[in-house]
């Protein structure tokens, strides 16, 4: 075989590990919108918030440094220790839950019953004040995010698969990071589906998605399952937060991978969490082999983002619910 | 009765509002949030914190206080524009909308106007010739001068010889982006060296596909032109295939210390170029401190003093206030108007001993400008970047680019502009 063969599988491959890294943004989406049937705007700000308020903690920082030494001009900016990558880790979950609480109380409670569009349009102001609020809590700087997640391409991959295909061949290419993530997916796609089957918690959630108005006629809070799902798709959120923020570093264009995320999410179904895992590889693959065999070599390439949205437009024409959604049926 | 008091205070209002007639204007087209807000930030504050220290530290300019009139962009082109309507009547000397793509859009506005714009290493490269674009000034070095000063260092780090080598350009698939292909292009020609060019889309967070590319094309030096997420990621990406760092050299929009610092260790020996001084030991810093910082009257919290951005602001800025001395000096007036600052832009000439005396010596190439050349000499310099001790340093002298090439270039492109618009070549 030839080393162009060799190189195909190896896009082939990339495009499975960014698939994953498109799947961890588009499940938070699920999250929400399965169990209160809202599309949330600001998922790809929740996973930057997370991430800042992670490296904020991991650094010290005190929080609204700026805003306490512009009002009362004093110089103060760390608490001087570094916390431990776990701690910190644990700590941003306790924000995201905090975070998922007031989301419950000062905006849905509201909402209820309102049209979906409203609540979609609350989640906008959302975003845009979760972005403000979270330069002034913690800079807006650009900061390296390190929590111990290896990267670089993994060298036992390649010296053991380089003389595959002679001589042009320098064997397949693997971020350790897309590794880390892709393990890091399985273990949460996992979780969240033990979590809805076999915890009186997930039989509620699902309870929940299933119709509202039923769910509560049995006693399930529905302020309560909000609370509990915006944390979970807050948790989502800092995972994706911490595998994007480690290539690029945790800055404001960490909120933009929510763009990476709609394609899957019209690919596999907004109700879906396999749907969300699978879309997400079917994008990936997609758009990367596209560019490998057509974008690059004939069309200029940068082509992906293109490419992903004609995949997902195509699938809209022939299953508008998505691979793995649920068909709507309105009766008038 | 009630009309005429409410008119009167409303007046009096603006009045109080907006700058009086005896300050000179220079509005800061800002973005201190959006996508590339971490990068505004630092030039905003360095653009800022100039002119307080000509108001502060030299009563103004000739005697004039200077007013910086600050509107937010979020590097986006519609609202350039329209903070370009909203100020353009308080009296402004000079824009400086430090984006490429508003740029474009307020070349002919400005012209019209009668007002001047500096896009100091951005914008359109040809307005270079400013017998067709009276109004708008790139000096001292624009993108094409960035190629050429790019494909030069490759040059003496070879002894003179790339033919057969390999340079991949990897861009930010825009109009700043797609800016130095025609330049490259040309040089490759001229040096015989194998050019391929790797776009990459908006924001620039996935670049897989081109680094894969750049892994099995195996290129000898990778360029560039990137702006915001997308050079932390490149500079990331390269790192993870293992290429050479300095053999990886971006354009000086690719070449601050928020570019790098997010790859940690592995950025190490990063190149980039630039059109003035790295880090902070020039006297004028010490003025700075003392009467911007110490005194309270940053622009920012001051933590950014020294960056490559924040020098990047406070040279624009320097500039600027060095043309409206000329332009005083030309006039004879003290309250100059925009067009005698277009004029003072293109009588400006900077030497050693006017930045010495500044407090810059050596903080940027010498050059003069004129009406058949807005552009300066195109001297810019290398940079490289130390992980380690966490700073830039200058790697090379403030050295010329291939004018044979660009000139040929600019007139060409120039051209094409004046036919398009009507516009007959010639000196105001």
């Amino acid at each position: 075989m030839s080393a162009n063969f060799y190189y195909g599988i190896e896009v082939f491959l990339n495009g499975l590990m960014a698939g994953v890294m498109y799947s961890l943004v588009a499940l938070g989406f699920v999250l929400i919108f399965k169990a209160s049937g809202i599309f949330n705007y600001a998922q790809g700000v929740m996973a930057l918030f997370a991430a800042l308020c992670l490296v904020g903690f991991q650094s010290g920082q005190i929080p609204f440094a700026h805003v306490i030494n512009a009002t009362f001009g004093t110089e103060i900016h760390h608490f001087g220790w570094h916390m431990p990558a776990l701690l910190a880790i644990v700590c941003t979950l306790m924000m995201m839950i905090l975070f998922a609480f007031l989301v419950e109380k000062f905006v849905l409670k509201h909402l209820v019953n309102q049209e979906p569009i409203i609540l979609f349009m609350a989640t906008i102001g959302l975003a845009y004040f979760m972005e403000g609020f979270g330069d002034l809590m913690w800079g807006s700087d650009i900061k390296k995010l390190d929590v111990g997640i290896p990267q670089g391409g993994n060298l036992w991959l390649e010296e053991n698969t380089a003389f595959l295909g002679g001589d042009d061949f320098y064997g397949f290419y693997i971020d350790n990071l897309d590794i880390w993530a892709t393990i890091f997916a399985a273990i949460l796609v996992t979780a969240l589906i033990l979590f809805s089957q076999y915890t009186k918690t997930g039989r509620a959630l699902r309870a929940v998605a299933d119709d509202h108005q039923a769910a509560l006629s049995v006693g399930i809070s529905l302020r309560v399952i909000w609370v509990i799902v915006w944390s979970i798709a807050g948790f989502v959120a800092l995972v994706a937060g911490i595998m994007w923020g480690s290539k690029s570093g945790v800055q404001f264009s960490l909120s933009l991978i929510a763009l990476k995320a709609l394609p899957v999410l019209m690919l596999g179904g907004f109700t879906s969490i396999p749907g969300a895992i699978i879309g997400g590889l079917i994008i990936g693959v997609g758009e990367k082999m596209f560019e490998f065999l057509i974008g690059a070599p004939f069309l200029g390439g940068a082509t992906e983002n293109w490419f992903a949205y004609m995949l997902a437009l195509l699938f809209l024409v022939f299953r508008p619910q998505g691979l793995f959604g649920e068909k709507i049926i309105e009766r008038v | 009765m009630k009309f005429t008091k409410l008119t009167a205070i409303a007046v009096a209002a603006s009045m109080l509002a907006g700058p009086t007639m005896a300050e000179l204007v220079f509005p800061s087209l800002s973005y201190r949030t959006g996508p590339y807000g971490a990068n505004g930030i630092p030039f905003a504050d360095g653009y800022s914190d100039y002119f307080t220290l000509v108001n502060e530290r030299d009563g103004g300019i000739g005697g004039e206080m200077t007013k910086v009139v600050e509107c937010e962009t979020a590097y986006n082109t519609e609202k350039g524009v329209e903070c370009y309507e909203s100020t353009k009547g308080m009296g402004s000397l000079v824009y400086q909308p430090l984006s490429t793509g508003m740029t474009y859009q307020l070349i002919p506005k400005v012209t019209a106007d009668d007002i001047p714009m500096h896009t100091m290493g951005y914008g359109r490269t040809s307005a270079a010739n400013g017998k067709v674009f009276s109004h708008v000034f790139n000096y001292p070095a624009n993108y094409w001068n960035g190629a050429s000063v790019a494909v030069n260092h490759v040059l003496d780090v070879n002894g003179g010889d790339i033919a057969g080598k390999k340079i991949a350009l990897v861009y930010h698939n825009s109009a700043y982006g797609k800016e130095p292909i025609r330049t490259l292009e040309e040089l490759a020609k001229k040096h015989n060296f194998e050019l391929s060019l790797l776009a990459v889309d908006h924001p620039g967070q996935e670049q897989k596909s081109q680094w894969l590319q750049i892994r099995r094309e195996k290129p000898d030096y990778v360029f560039m032109w990137g702006w915001g997420v997308m050079n932390q990621v490149a500079i990331q990406e390269a790192a993870n295939i293992r290429f050479n760092m300095e053999n990886f050299i971006g354009i000086w929009w690719s070449g601050s210390e928020n570019d790098v610092i997010p790859a940690g260790d592995a950025a190490n020996g990063y190149k980039a170029l630039n059109m003035h001084a790295v880090g902070n030991d020039f006297p004028v810093f010490d003025d700075i401190q003392k009467y911007v910082v110490d005194a309270g009257k940053a622009a920012g919290a001051g933590d950014q003093v020294g960056t490559v951005l924040y020098n990047r602001g406070m040279y624009a800025a320097m500039l600027a206030v060095e043309a409206a001395k000329t332009a005083q000096g030309i006039h004879g007036t003290a309250n100059i108007t925009p067009a005698m600052m277009r004029d003072g832009m293109e009588a400006l000439e900077m030497t050693a001993d006017k930045m010495a005396g500044l407090g810059m010596a050596g903080f940027g190439p010498e050059f003069a400008v004129s009406c058949e050349n807005h552009g300066g000499p195109g001297l810019s310099s290398v940079t490289q970047w130390d992980a380690t001790a966490k700073s830039w340093s200058q790697i090379s002298d403030f050295s010329p680019s291939d004018n044979d090439v660009i000139g040929k270039l600019i007139m060409e492109d120039s051209a094409a502009y004046a036919a398009e618009n009507n516009i007959e070549e010639g000196c105001k």
